[in-house]
C-alpha cells in the first residue's frame, strides 16, 4: 500500500520533529513494514519554479505549427530579476497565467536536460512545463496553468505541485486489511507515534437518514451481502476533469487516473478502505437483485472478459439480469463512460469468503478485491457512499440525489474473553493490567475489565481479532516487540541424530571421499526426460504423480528416478569441459500409490490415530534414492601412467562404498534394464533383496544426454539399505596361527558368472578358508573361444591351531570340485 | 675340520709359522680396508676368510702339528681369522652405510610433482549448511524431525490453522498434484512437519527441521521453485516469546558470529500468533558507521531472516496438544537465504546448476 504523507497527516496530527525515517521505523516495529520512500519529484532537479506569463507573441511556422514566443517573469530565479524568453508550443493558456517554470540547469524525469538553445529564430532559456513532463500524469494537452494564488513568480513550484510530496509504501499483511487505507494507516501513525494526536476518522460523517425514495434494491443472500446502501447523482458532467490534488493522490498510491467518476470512487476506497462501485444510472434497468448465480449463466465483466459463472458467485442483477459481480469487478452494460449522467452509487459490505473464492474462481485480481476478500469495515457503507456523493457533487457539478437506500445492516462483533495476565505470559515480559487496556483501547476495542479477565470487543475494521491470542499480539506489539527479552529456554536431554540421519551423513561424506560431488536437482520431470532414459511402455518408473500445475509444461510430474536429473546434470558439465565428471545426489523419489484421497480433516480436534495413518497411506510411497554418474577419467593420467577411464565397475563400487560404510556386503548379477547397456547392467542385491542397479549407460542414453558413451550410472533405495545397516557390530576375532595360501585357476564358459563360481568356491572350502580373492581374468587362446580362466587366491586358516601338511590343499580340492559341479569349471593345466 | 694330515711333516708346514700368519692377517686386512665397494668386499671375504683362504688352509693344517704345537699354532691363527672377521664385518658396515646413502641419494624424486590422480569429491553446500544448523540445535538438545516433501494438503495447511479460504493462502504459491480431489500437494513451507511432530511425539517438544519446500516461483536470481527450509517448533509448560528470542539470538550468532542479534517485526502467519518476522543484525556493518554504505543490507543495518512466533492454539488443538497446559514457539528461516548471506552469494541460481566446479568449491564442511 502506497501512501503520500500528506494525506495520512490530513487525518492525524504527527509532531513536527517526527521527520519520515522516525514515522516509517515505528510503522515498522509495529507491524506495517516499510518497504519503500518516494517522491514524485524525486527525479527532478534544478530550478523549477513559478513563472508569470508577461507576453505571448504568437509566430506561424513553415512546418504548419504556431509556436508562442513568450516572456515569462521568474522574479529572481533566473539571477537577473530580467523576464526569461521561451518558445513554448501549448496554447491553452494567456498573459497574466502562472505557469510551471524549468530554466535552463534543470533536469526533468527521464534525464531531460534543460538548457538556453536556439529554436525557432529565438534563444528559448527554459520550458514552460506540461504535467506528463513532470511525471505528474498523462496530460500533455497543453502545459499546467496554475491558479492565480498559487504563489509568487520565482518561487518554487514543487510544494504547490505536491513534487515534494514523501510517498510512503507499506507492506500490509493479509490480516491488517484496515492497512489498505488512509484512515487504517493514519490509525497506526496515531498508535504507534509518540506525540501523534487527534486522530480525525475519515469515515465519521453526518450521513443522511435511509428512506423510501433511494433505488430499490432487494439483498435476496443476506449472508453474502449484509449491507448494500446505494445512492444516485444526477446532473453529472462527464467531461468534468479530476481535480489535480486527487490525479496526485490516486497516481502517488499506485492507482491510474481514469475519469472523474471512477477517480472519486477509488479515491474514497483509498481513503477509508470501502470499495466503491459505480454503475450509469441510465443504464440499470429496474431494481437490483442480489444473490447467488445460477447455473449457466454469464458475465461479461469490466475488463472485456466474458465468464461462466458459479452458483456460489454473489452477483448483482437488474431486470436486464446480471450487472456485476457483487464485490468483484462491475459488468459492461452498465458502466460508467464519457456520457454518463446519472451515477449508482454502491457501498456494499460482502462476504469475505465468498469474495476470496469468487476471485481465485476467475482469477480477477482487484484492489476492490484484495480488500473486500480480507475484510473491510461493514459500519462505513453509509459514510463512504456519501463521501462519494459529495465529492462527485463538488467536482462533476451533480446533484445528490434525496434518495438514501440501505438494506441490511453489520453483523454485531461477538465479545472476546480473554485472562488479563495473558499478554505477559506469552510475551516474557511483564505488562500490567492497565497496559493491556489501554492498548487494546488504543487500538479501537471496548474493553471492560471483570476480575482477572477481560471482557473485549474488537472495533468493526478488525476482523482479524478473534481469538485472545490475537488481542495478545495487538498489546504486545504496541508495548513493542523489542521490549522483549531474550532468554533461553531449557530442552530436556536430547538424543542427538537418529540413526538414519547419522547413516544419511555418512553415506555423503563416503561418496565424497570416493571422489563424487553432490548435486541438488529439481524434481520435475517430463514424459521425454523418461523416453531419453529408453524406458520400455510398461516401465513402472513411468508411472509418475502430476503436477496440477507445474511451471514448465515440459516437466510437468514428479520423477521416480534420479536419474535424468543427474545424467543431465552430468550432461552439462561435460558441456562446459568438465570432462571428467562424478557426481551423486540423494533425495526421495515419488511413487504414486493411487491410494486415494488425502481426507481434510477436522481441525477442532486431533485426528484419530487411524485417520493420521490414512493420510500417510494416501501420500505416494517417497522412497530415499541414491544415484551417482561418472564419465570422463576416474583417475587422471601423468608422470605416473595412463589416466584410467570410468568403468562400469566404478558405478558398482561406488555403491559396494556406500553399503561397506553401512556394514553391508552387495551381491551383483546380470540383468537387462534401462538406462543401462544391456550387458553391462548389475543388479545390486543385499541379503538376496534387490536394492539398485549400477552399471555403463546404453550408448543411446549416453547420446541424449550429451555425455561422452562408457559413462556410467549407479541408482539405489536408501531406505532399503539403511534398513539392513549393521547397528551393533560385534567385535571380531582373527587367528595368530600360520596361513596357508593355495592359488586356483579355473576355466568356465564365458556366461558363467564370477560371483557364481566365487560362491562355490567358498562353500567347498569350508571352514577353514579364511579369504579368497579372484586376482585374475584371462581369456584368449589357451583356454579357447568362449571360455574364460579364472585365477583365485585362497588363504586357510584354523583359529586354534596350526594346520596340518595337505589340510589346505584338501580344503582347496574340495572348493575346486564344487565349483566344477556347479558351474563346469575345470582346473586350468 | 679336516683328520690328521699324516702325509706332511710337521716341521715342514710353513703356512703356520709365526710370521706367515702374520703375513696373511696383514695381507687380509690390507685388502679389507682396501675394498672400495660391497663387491669388492664380498671377494675379499672369499679371498681371505672363505674355505680357501691362506687363514683357512693354514687352519686346516693345524690338527696336522704335534699335539704340543698345535695350541699355540691354533692361538694365532685363531687370533689372525679373528681379526680378519672383524675387520670384514666393520668395513661391510662402512660399505653399507655407503651404499644406502648412495642408493637414497639417486632415489630423489621431485616431491613438487602433481599427485592427484583422483577427481576430488564434495558435499553439496546446502546439506552442510543444514546439518551445520542441525547440529546447533542438537548442541542445545533438541532433535531433528522429518517429513515427507509430497505431503497432504490437510498437514500443510488446515492443520496449521490455514483453512480453505483462508487469504493466507494466496500468499504461498502451491504445487498441487493431480488429481486435485486428492488434496496433495508438494509443501510449501517444512511447517507440516510441525504437525506431524505433534502428531507422533508428546511434549516437551524440541525439534527442528530442515528439509525442502516448493513454491511455483519463476527460477531467477532470487526465486526457485523449490529452496530449503529450516523449522523450529518447541512446545513445553510456560513457553514465551522471550524463549523465542533468545533462542533466535543464540541462532544468529551461532551462524553468523559471536553478538549478532535478532530484530523482532509484527507479522502474520496463521500457524503462530503473536507473529514476528525476524530481522538478523548485518553481520557485514553490524549497523555501524558503515551501515549506509553496506551491499549486503542494503544499508538498513539488518536483514530479513524468517518468521516466527507463538504456536497459535488452535494449531496445538488440530494437533491433539492442550493449549491449557502447553504452550509453544515455532520460526522458519530459509537456508538457501542463509547460505547466501554467509557466503556472499547474490544469485542462487548455482546452487542448483550442478556444475562441479561450483559445488565442489566448499568440499566437505563449511
Amino acid at each position: 500500500m502506497k501512501a503520500p504523507l500528506s494525506w495520512i497527516k490530513d487525518y492525524v496530527d504527527v509532531p513536527a520533529h517526527v521527520t519520515t525515517d522516525e514515522l516509517t521505523r515505528r510503522l515498522t516495529l509495529t507491524g506495517l513494514k516499510l518497504e519503500a520512500v518516494e517522491s514524485p519529484g524525486r527525479e527532478i532537479t534544478g530550478p523549477l519554479v513559478i513563472g508569470r506569463v508577461l507576453t505571448m507573441e504568437p509566430e506561424p511556422q513553415k512546418n504548419g505549427k504556431t509556436i508562442n514566443w513568450c516572456t515569462v517573469d521568474v522574479g529572481d530565479a533566473n539571477g537577473t530579476g530580467e523576464p526569461q524568453g521561451i518558445v513554448c508550443g501549448a496554447h491553452n493558456f494567456a498573459p497574466g497565467d502562472l505557469v510551471v517554470t524549468v530554466l535552463p540547469g534543470g533536469v526533468l524525469p527521464g534525464g531531460f536536460a534543460i538548457g538556453a538553445r536556439k529554436t525557432y529564430g529565438h534563444l528559448s532559456a527554459g520550458m514552460i512545463c506540461s504535467a506528463r513532463e513532470l511525471g505528474l500524469g498523462e496530460d500533455h494537452d497543453g502545459i499546467i496553468v496554475l491558479p492565480p494564488d498559487a504563489g509568487e513568480p520565482g518561487q518554487d513550484v514543487r510544494p504547490v505541485l505536491g513534487l515534494d510530496e514523501e510517498v510512503i509504501e507499506l507492506e500490509v499483511n493479509p490480516d491488517r486489511a484496515y492497512a489498505l487505507s488512509l484512515r487504517g494507516i493514519a490509525r497506526e501513525a496515531l498508535v504507534s507515534v509518540e506525540g501523534a494526536d487527534r486522530f480525525r476518522d475519515p469515515a465519521v460523517r453526518d450521513t443522511p437518514a435511509p428512506n423510501a425514495d433511494g433505488h430499490p434494491v432487494v439483498v435476496e443472500d443476506p449472508a453474502g451481502c449484509p449491507v448494500f446502501v446505494a445512492r444516485k447523482v444526477t446532473g453529472f458532467d462527464p467531461t468534468a476533469p479530476t481535480p489535480d490534488f486527487m490525479v496526485r493522490r490516486i497516481t502517488a498510491a499506485g492507482m491510474r487516473p481514469i475519469s472523474l467518476a471512477v477517480d472519486v470512487t477509488n479515491y474514497v476506497m483509498l481513503e477509508t478502505g470501502r470499495p466503491i462501485h459505480g454503475y450509469d444510472a441510465d443504464k440499470v434497468q429496474g431494481a437490483i437483485v442480489v444473490r447467488r448465480a445460477r447455473e449457466g449463466e454469464r458475465l461479461t465483466t469490466l475488463d472485456g472478459t466474458t465468464r461462466e459463472l458459479d452458483p456460489a458467485d454473489l452477483v448483482v442483477t437488474d431486470d436486464s439480469g446480471i450487472i456485476g459481480l457483487g464485490g468483484v469487478m462491475g459488468g459492461e452494460t452498465t458502466e460508467m463512460s464519457g456520457s454518463t449522467t446519472s451515477i449508482l452509487v454502491e457501498a456494499a459490505h460482502w462476504d469475505a469468503v465468498s469474495m476470496f473464492r469468487t476471485g481465485r474462481r476467475h482469477k480477477i485480481t482487484s484492489e476492490a478485491g484484495r480488500r473486500n476478500e480480507r475484510g473491510v469495515d461493514p459500519t462505513i457503507c453509509e459514510a463512504a457512499a456519501d463521501r462519494v456523493v459529495e465529492l462527485l457533487v463538488e467536482h462533476g457539478g451533480g446533484q445528490a440525489h434525496p434518495g438514501v437506500t440501505v438494506v441490511g445492516s453489520p453483523p454485531a462483533v461477538p465479545a472476546i474473553r480473554m485472562a488479563a495476565d495473558l499478554p505477559q505470559r506469552v510475551a516474557g515480559l511483564p505488562i500490567d493490567s492497565r497496559t493491556v487496556v489501554a492498548s487494546l483501547q488504543a487500538v479501537g476495542c471496548r474493553v471492560d475489565a471483570d476480575g482477572a479477565d477481560v471482557e473485549v470487543v474488537p472495533p468493526p475494521w478488525r476482523p482479524d481479532l478473534t481469538d485472545p491470542q490475537d488481542l495478545t499480539e495487538e498489546v504486545i506489539r504496541l508495548v513493542g516487540y523489542d521490549a522483549i527479552p531474550s532468554v533461553l529456554p531449557t530442552p530436556p536431554s536430547g538424543r542427538g541424530l537418529t540413526r538414519a540421519q547419522r547413516l544419511r551423513r555418512r553415506i555423503g561424506r563416503t561418496l565424497a571421499g570416493e571422489g563424487f560431488v553432490e548435486v541438488v536437482s529439481f524434481p520435475f520431470v517430463g514424459a521425454s526426460d523418461l523416453d531419453d532414459l529408453g524406458l520400455t511402455a510398461d516401465d513402472p518408473r513411468r508411472d509418475l504423480l502430476e503436477l496440477s500445475n507445474p511451471l514448465n509444461a515440459e516437466a510437468g510430474f514428479l520423477t521416480s528416478t534420479l536419474l535424468p536429473g543427474l545424467l543431465r546434470t552430468a550432461g552439462k558439465n561435460v558441456g562446459h569441459g568438465n570432462d571428467d565428471v562424478a557426481i551423486f545426489e540423494t533425495a526421495t523419489v515419488t511413487l504414486p500409490r493411487h491410494a486415494g484421497p488425502a481426507a481434510i480433516l477436522p481441525v477442532d480436534r486431533r485426528p484419530t490415530d487411524e485417520e493420521f495413518a490414512a493420510l500417510d497411506a494416501a501420500l505416494p510411497a517417497q522412497p530415499l534414492h541414491l544415484a551417482v554418474v561418472a564419465a570422463g577419467d576416474a583417475d587422471s593420467g601423468g608422470w605416473w601412467g595412463e589416466s584410467r577411464p570410468v568403468t562400469w565397475a566404478d558405478a558398482v563400487e561406488a555403491v559396494r562404498s556406500v553399503a561397506a560404510a553401512l556394514g553391508l556386503e552387495v551381491t551383483a548379477s546380470a540383468v537387462e534394464l534401462a538406462p543401462w547397456h544391456p550387458g553391462r547392467c548389475a543388479e545390486l542385491s543385499v541379503d538376496g533383496e534387490v536394492v539398485g542397479h549400477a552399471g555403463e549407460v546404453h550408448p543411446t542414453v549416453c547420446q541424449a544426454f550429451g555425455l561422452p558413451k562408457r559413462s556410467v550410472a549407479a541408482e539405489v533405495d536408501l531406505d532399503l539399505l539403511m534398513a539392513r545397516a549393521v547397528d551393533l557390530r560385534r567385535a571380531p576375532s582373527f587367528s595368530s596361527y600360520p596361513v596357508a595360501k593355495e592359488d586356483v585357476a579355473l576355466v568356465v564358459d564365458t556366461g558363467v558368472p564370477a560371483a557364481e563360481v566365487e560362491q562355490a568356491l567358498r562353500e567347498g572350502a569350508g571352514e577353514l578358508l579364511e579369504s579368497i580373492r579372484l586376482f585374475d581374468v584371462y581369456t584368449g587362446e589357451q583356454v579357447g573361444p568362449g571360455r574364460k580362466s579364472l585365477a583365485y587366491a585362497l588363504r586357510f586358516r584354523a583359529p586354534d591351531r596350526t594346520l596340518k601338511e595337505g589340510e589346505a590343499a584338501a580344503a582347496r580340492d574340495s572348493a575346486v570340485a564344487l565349483a566344477a559341479e556347479r558351474t563346469g569349471a575345470t582346473q586350468r593345466a | 675340520m679336516s683328520g690328521p694330515n699324516t702325509d706332511y711333516d710337521p716341521v715342514e708346514v710353513t703356512p703356520l709359522k709365526a710370521d706367515e700368519v702374520e703375513a696373511m692377517r696383514e695381507a687380509a686386512l690390507a685388502a679389507i680396508a682396501g675394498a672400495a665397494d660391497l663387491a669388492a668386499l664380498k671377494q675379499v671375504r672369499l679371498d681371505h676368510a672363505g674355505d680357501r683362504s691362506p687363514l683357512a688352509l693354514a687352519n686346516r693344517e693345524i690338527g696336522a702339528l704335534p699335539p704340543q704345537a698345535r695350541k699355540e699354532a691354533g692361538q694365532r691363527v685363531g687370533q689372525a681369522r679373528g681379526a680378519v672377521n672383524q675387520a670384514l664385518a666393520a668395513r661391510q658396515a662402512v660399505l653399507e652405510a655407503e651404499h644406502e646413502q648412495r642408493m637414497l641419494a639417486e632415489e630423489t624424486v621431485d616431491v613438487s610433482l602433481p599427485t592427484t590422480r583422483r577427481r576430488r569429491g564434495s558435499r553439496h553446500p546446502l546439506t552442510l549448511q543444514s546439518e551445520l544448523i542441525a547440529d546447533l540445535f542438537v548442541a542445545m538438545g533438541y532433535e531433528v524431525a522429518e517429513g515427507p516433501v509430497v505431503e497432504a494438503e490437510w498437514l500443510n495447511f488446515d492443520a496449521l490453522n490455514l483453512g480453505p479460504d483462508h487469504p493466507a493462502r494466496t500468499m504461498q504459491d502451491t504445487f498441487w498434484t493431480e488429481p486435485a480431489e486428492d488434496h496433495v500437494v508438494l509443501r510449501t513451507q517444512t511447517s507440516p512437519v510441525q504437525a506431524r511432530t505433534m502428531l507422533t511425539r508428546t511434549p516437551p517438544i524440541y525439534v527442528v527441521c530442515p528439509g525442502r519446500v516448493f513454491r511455483t516461483d519463476e527460477y531467477d536470481a532470487t526465486h526457485s521453485p523449490m529452496f530449503h527450509q529450516v523449522e523450529g517448533l518447541v512446545v513445553d509448560e510456560g513457553i514465551s516469546m522471550a524463549h523465542l528470542k533468545g533462542t533466535l539470538d543464540h541462532f544468529a550468532s551461532q551462524l553468523f558470529g559471536d553478538g549478532i542479534t535478532t530484530r523482532f517485526r509484527p507479522s502474520y502467519f496463521p500457524f503462530t500468533e503473536p507473529s514476528a518476522e525476524v530481522d538478523v543484525r548485518c553481520f557485514v556493518c553490524r549497523g555501524g558507521d558503515g551501515v549506509a554504505e553496506c551491499r549486503t543490507c542494503r544499508g538498513e543495518g539488518w536483514i530479513e531472516w524468517g518468521g516466527c512466533g507463538v504456536v497459535n492454539p488452535r494449531v496445538l488443538v488440530a494437533c491433539g496438544v492442550d493449549p491449557e497446559v502447553y504452550s509453544g514457539f515455532a520460526f522458519g528461516m530459509g537456508i538457501d537465504r542463509s547460505f547466501m548471506f554467509r557466503h556472499h552469494l547474490e544469485d542462487l541460481r548455482p546452487l542448483f546448476e550442478g556444475d562441479v566446479r561450483w559445488n565442489s568449491a566448499f568440499g566437505t564442511e563449511i
